[in-house]
């Protein structure tokens, strides 16, 4: 499923912890950085991996917002709503990357190349408004800004 | 005056202030090797308690106390874990420490496994912090090729080994015995207390959570004495602070300065006032779950543990969040309480049905359709929640949407008079 550098690299991860299980989180992050997205099969392959139960991964995956249980878009942009953007310019920023895609919040554009989610606070609160692209954290943010970083993104 | 202070922060702006030549050009790591010939861990643990220093993860509990919790001759493994989740909303200091100087973290983290008995540490950083991941990693790699961690250090027969371990994206995963679970790879439900981590924390083994600014203290106590920290800033909690100040500002930022400043000094002075010459309003002193405070408020208020409870609030995490004469009350509550109800695990039903029910009270206030019983409404469902829960989540979301309905009451009254406003992302 994995070419060999992966599978030492998952591998290694076991080597942090006294049980396998123990590694599902950086596992998954692996498994999704390689898949895109964490399938069904994936998440019975990690189960497997882990020797536990692939309801123990399902309960994990389910959970935490930044493990994705659905297929995203080649790039993904998690734009901050929280307090201190919301008042320094992130209502903005919204109104115009749901323009700019054609989008709204927390969907993926017709073309398969961006998905739009909002994101809790991404401790960045003194240069709002934020946003990252592909997991990259970009602030203070011009409109112009974001409109070069989704041009340079392939 | 404010006089900021240069310690934590002090190699933020060099050039060199990531890599190990430079922290140790600066002397770094002089402490940690200098410790393991002189020092017996009990010392260490001894001068952390003498020097007042509290947690700068939002509990301000004394850390030299909790570090004596580890049970003495325990046969179990003894677990660090370095909380560098930083998910409160207005806090963005330890990212600093992270990506501007991971070895300072990295020798506080050998201090304090040296101190507290422990050979295994876990920094646990959110996912969303790519940079400081890559830099954390780095500083570990360069530690282990360098023979500061692994077996035997520098010949003292002390090993430790330290991981970094990722989040995925959950501000829960802040709360310790979350981070617990998370680290463990099961679902991060927080846990009931007691058992309390020190006794039986990560793997059921003794555990001890400190927040990254709080080990990153540790290196610069050792080196320079208890009496040293304990004589900074102010006496019940000394030291100097990593002050996030974020909003309607000239000149937001990270601010370090010794605790018991004024917070007005603080506004007009280092962050240049308020925006466009503008009136405060409000200001969210120590991250989003602080009870918020009044202009007159402000103007009083010293920026130390007990003088913030003296005017019913907290330092918390030191976000302060400062909101401008614009802004509207309901809307930015509205815009916090939506934070906490997606980020409710749902373990307990009074945060996972309350946080959402005040959302939606609080939109229909927005959209012209509010009720006169709304704001008792409101205070009803915070009372059903505030001490009824495992974790403090509940209690996070209570102290803004109280004290600002108790505050502020008069803007939740004018809405029901008001059409429809728009509200927050």
């Amino acid at each position: 499923m994995f070419s060999q550098e992966v599978q030492a690299e998952l591998g290694a991860l076991l080597g942090h912890y006294p049980k396998p299980i123990a590694a599902m989180v950086p596992v998954l992050q692996v498994v999704q950085r390689e898949q895109g997205w964490l399938s069904p099969e994936s998440q019975a392959w990690v189960a497997e991996f882990l020797s536990v139960t692939p309801l123990d991964v399902s309960e994990v995956v389910t959970f935490y917002p930044m493990l994705y249980d659905q297929p995203h878009g080649r790039h993904v942009i998690h734009v901050c709503r929280t307090l201190s953007c919301d008042m320094c310019g992130a209502k903005e920023l919204w109104k115009h990357l749901t323009t700019t895609l054609g989008v709204e919040r927390n969907a993926t554009t017709n073309d398969g190349k961006f998905t739009l989610r909002s994101a809790e606070c991404l401790a960045s609160c003194g240069t709002a408004p934020v946003l990252l692209l592909d997991g990259e954290r970009h602030e203070n943010l011009t409109h112009d800004q974001v409109d070069r970083l989704l041009e340079a993104a392939s | 005056m404010i006089t900021q202070a240069s310690v934590i922060s002090a190699r933020f702006g060099k050039p060199d202030s990531c890599s190990l030549a430079g922290y140790r050009a600066d002397g770094g790591y002089a402490v940690f090797l200098d410790a393991l010939k002189t020092k017996q861990p009990a010392d260490l643990v001894a001068t952390v308690k003498e020097s007042g220093l509290r947690g700068r993860g939002g509990a301000g509990f004394s850390t030299g106390m909790k570090w004596s919790f580890v049970p003495k001759g325990t046969q179990k493994p003894i677990y660090l874990c370095v909380n560098g989740d930083e998910s409160e909303p207005g806090t963005f200091k330890d990212r600093q420490i992270l990506e501007l100087d991971p070895h300072q973290l990295l020798e506080g983290v050998a201090l304090t496994c040296y101190a507290i008995g422990s050979h295994v540490c876990y920094v646990y950083l959110r996912c969303e912090f790519a940079e400081g991941i890559r830099k954390v990693q780095a500083a570990i790699d360069e530690a282990y090729a360098a023979g500061l961690f692994g077996k035997d250090i520098d010949g003292s027969g002390f090993d430790l080994e330290v991981y970094i371990a990722t989040g995925a994206g959950a501000y829960i995963c802040g709360e310790e015995t979350s981070l617990l679970n998370s680290i463990e790879g099961v679902r991060p439900y927080p846990r009931n207390k007691p058992p309390f981590p020190a006794v039986e924390g990560l793997f059921g083994c003794p555990t001890i959570i400190n927040n990254v600014e709080t080990i990153a203290n540790i290196p610069h106590i050792v080196k320079n004495g208890a009496a040293w920290h304990a004589a900074l800033g102010s006496k019940d909690d000394p030291g100097t602070r990593l002050w996030c100040v974020s909003g309607h500002v000239n000149k937001p930022g990270v601010f370090e300065i010794e605790t018991g400043f004024s917070l007005q000094e603080l506004i007009d002075g280092p962050c240049g006032g308020i925006r466009n010459g503008g009136l405060l309003k409000a200001v969210i002193p120590g991250g989003s779950s602080s009870r918020v405070l009044t202009v007159d408020e402000v103007a009083r208020a010293k920026m130390d543990a007990t003088s913030m409870r003296e005017i019913g609030s907290s330092l918390g995490s030191a976000g302060i969040i400062v909101l401008d004469e614009t802004t509207d009350m309901v809307d930015a509550v509205l815009n916090l309480m939506k934070f906490y109800a997606h980020e409710s695990c749902g373990q307990c039903t009074p945060c996972r049905e309350g946080t959402p029910w005040v959302v939606k009270v609080l939109e229909r206030l927005m959209s012209g359709e509010g009720r006169a019983s709304d704001m008792d409404l409101l205070l009803d469902i915070a009372d059903n929640m505030e001490g009824r829960t495992v974790c403090a989540l509940a209690d996070g979301a209570c102290w803004p949407l109280i004290s600002i309905i108790e505050k502020f009451r008069h803007e939740f009254e004018a809405k029901l008079r008001a059409p429809a406003t728009p509200v927050s992302a």
